[in-house]
């Protein structure tokens, strides 16, 4: 098994007929996910590739049964595309477009949250999410991912999550799902709505978490784990060496007030009983070990 | 983008905030001069992004044009915490009855906005908050309902302010609350929030942060980037539109991602080097954004080696090399580069840059081998 999205998964992709979107979506048909339709009000009845376009998600709900979508459309236009795509009626929307303002993150959080309180929202600025060899959603490379298990993945950040992925598949460790939640302030996904289901996912026998400096996401994660998760965690946190009030890169990637501090994550996730390494490969090597003594 | 005081205060004065009338002048004849068109007393107040210019002697009050000068001529110039004092915001002095503080950001735990109002204004609210934290009354908003002035009020009484200028604080903070939404601030923080001896109620001080990510909301925003405060490594990253944050040691640092370049400095430290800066590059690594990126790491004294860590995804490992090899014909690189490259088609990546290998160009197959090379190449050249 795996979380969020499988086999059976049919994607919609607002801004397919882009050039960012046509390029992944075109690539996630190639990896073999059901990729059945494209939105663009002024192009409905046209074609990306024999793939169908529509006018609306709506639309393209209604036609093929998509049941998540994928959004590849430029920033400014983000909060109206999710609010098509929870109105369209798909039950996930995966945001891969990064640089969208903070301000509208929180109004389509929340409301999503109040209105549509079963619709998954992933990112914004996420790599997407990928159940290897059944389905890939977003940005990641298909090709560093290794299906069947035993380890679900979930990161904050982009090319550590690819940085992760290849790690295990080079040990030979399959991996259930790959999610990349994306480093912004509002994350639609985060880390505990991963682990609850990694935690139920009977394929998923141990996960490997990826967190950065900022917010408290991964204290709040160490919580959980430490609540509720009877499965093996490994977990890294990038940042240690960040200085305060400087951003790395990611909008939600500063240490302010003495706040959001890599030790203070690295502790409190030790404290909750994960395993956590100071690089990658260490944690790389941690999870080898768990994946042994399963 | 950190604003100014003075900025902070013209775009507080945009949403109809009451501050004090003033101008922002860089040499001393201005500063007079603007002293002299809006009446003394006046204050003469150092323009810097950082806290406790007071007691660093960078706020004075002045009488006259004779002590606008000397203040004026003292404050100019002045180091703050590391920070030089450029500009000076001269205001028309204002007479307190009471000082207040007030803010909105966002709450990422709770994912709504966070409005934080207190009667001890004035003093550090972070202090405030550990000695005496019923003391700041705190207030959650959904951004889907906004603010309403009724949910505004009970906020305002359970501050426990003067029961006479509730009206006034209600005003400013609604003000304040649509500042802060509908000009994509990521912070608003009026600190003090005064009370003058007639009952209104005034921002004396303002710290904003406006959220880069709105400029296309906003192309007025401009003129705030156009004086963020860089270093000239950063205004030099900056303008070829890198992620570039400069830091002190002497291993350079390109990587693709910020994640894996937030990594990148981590692995340096850890074995025991010291990283000159964090440079992300984004997801590809073609040649144009990687010779911008070796020009800002070359122009940096400090730098002694530099560590080039790339995850091949989408991007392939040849191609990555590809980009490697033709940016590095381009520039002239004085100190050594050690590369790493995984992902994707690294093993004919590494077939290319093993062609191009010499003593000023080195490949390492993992993260930490790389880091120990760079490091050791760093210590060598010191």
């Amino acid at each position: 098994m795996a979380i969020f999205v499988d086999e059976n998964t049919k994607v919609v992709y607002q801004g397919l007929t882009g050039s960012q979107g046509r390029f992944y979506g075109l690539r996630n048909r190639d990896y073999g996910t059901q990729v059945v339709a494209g939105t663009n009000p002024k192009k409905a009845g046209e074609d990306v590739d024999g793939i169908p376009i529509f006018a609306t998600v709506g639309d393209a709900v209604e036609a093929t049964g998509a049941d998540v979508s994928c959004i590849f459309i430029p920033a400014p236009g983000v909060k109206a595309a999710v609010m098509e795509a929870a109105e369209g009626g798909v039950k996930m929307i995966v945001v891969i477009t990064e640089g969208v303002p903070a301000q509208d993150e929180a109004r389509f959080y929340n409301d999503l949250k109040r209105n549509f309180p079963d619709v998954q929202l992933l990112g914004p600025n996420c790599p997407g999410i990928i159940s290897p060899g059944k389905c890939n959603i977003g940005i990641t490379a298909g090709e560093i991912a290794m299906g069947g298990g035993p380890v679900g993945i979930v990161s904050r950040s982009g090319t550590l999550t690819y940085q992760a992925l290849h790690e295990l598949t080079q040990k030979g460790i399959g991996q259930t799902t790959c999610v990349g939640i994306g480093g912004d302030p509002v994350p639609g996904t985060t880390f505990i709505d991963c682990l609850e289901r990694f935690e139920a996912d009977p394929d998923t026998k141990a996960v490997m978490m990826i967190g950065e400096i900022g917010g408290s996401a991964e204290e709040e994660a160490a919580e959980f784990i430490k609540s509720s998760m009877t499965k093996p965690v490994a977990a890294y946190i990038a940042g240690v060496t960040a200085p305060p009030g400087k951003k790395m890169g990611h909008a939600g990637a500063i240490v302010s007030g003495g706040k959001g501090t890599a030790a203070a994550k690295m502790d409190a996730l030790r404290d909750a009983g994960a395993q956590v390494g100071q690089n990658p490969t260490e944690a790389g090597e941690l999870m080898a070990d768990i994946v042994a003594n399963l | 983008m950190d604003l100014f005081e003075y900025q902070g205060k013209q775009f507080f004065a945009s949403y109809d905030i009451p501050v004090s009338p003033g101008e922002a002048v860089s040499a001393v004849d201005d500063a007079v001069a603007a002293a002299e068109r809006i009446g003394y007393p006046v204050v003469v107040k150092a323009q810097v992004q950082v806290g406790g210019r007071g007691k660093a002697g960078g706020i004075k009050l002045a009488d006259d044009a004779a002590s606008v000068r000397e203040h004026a001529t003292n404050i100019l110039g002045m180091d703050i915490k590391g920070h030089t004092v450029e500009i000076l915001w001269i205001e028309r002095a204002s007479d307190i009855a009471e000082e207040y503080y007030a803010s909105f950001t966002l709450d990422r735990a709770a994912k709504k906005h966070l409005g934080m109002l207190s009667a001890q204004g004035g003093v550090e609210i972070e202090a405030v908050a550990e000695t005496d934290p019923d003391a700041i009354a705190k207030i959650h908003v959904d951004p889907v309902d906004g603010l309403t002035p009724e949910a505004c009020r009970e906020w305002v009484l359970a501050a426990n302010l003067n029961p006479d200028v509730t009206d006034g604080a209600v005003d400013i903070l609604c003000k304040l609350y649509r500042a802060y939404t509908e000009g994509d601030a990521d912070l608003v923080e009026i600190n003090p929030l005064i009370v003058k001896p007639d009952g209104a109620v005034h921002a004396l001080d303002a710290k904003v942060t406006l959220d880069a990510n709105a400029l296309f909301r906003h192309p007025d925003y401009e003129q705030y980037d156009a004086t963020q405060v860089r270093d000239e490594r950063e205004e030099a990253a900056h303008e070829k539109g890198l992620q570039y944050v400069g830091l002190d040691g002497s291993v350079g640092i390109i990587a693709n991602g910020a994640g894996l370049a937030m990594s990148t400095v981590d692995v340096v430290s850890q074995v025991g080097g010291s990283p000159a800066n964090f440079l992300d590059i984004g997801g590809g690594a073609n040649a144009d954004v990687m010779a911008g990126a070796l020009e800002v790491i070359n122009n940096d004294d400090k730098v002694r080696s530099i560590f080039i860590n790339i995850f091949g995804g989408i991007t392939r490992g040849e191609e990555v090399a590809n980009g490697i090899v033709q940016a590095l014909g381009r520039v002239d690189i004085s100190s050594p580069i050690v590369i790493r490259l995984d992902g994707t088609n690294a093993d004919e990546g590494r077939a290319i840059l093993a062609e191009h290998a010499s003593e000023k160009l080195l490949s390492e197959p993992t993260m930490l081998d790389a880091a120990r090379r760079a490091v050791a190449l760093a210590a060598e050249g010191a």
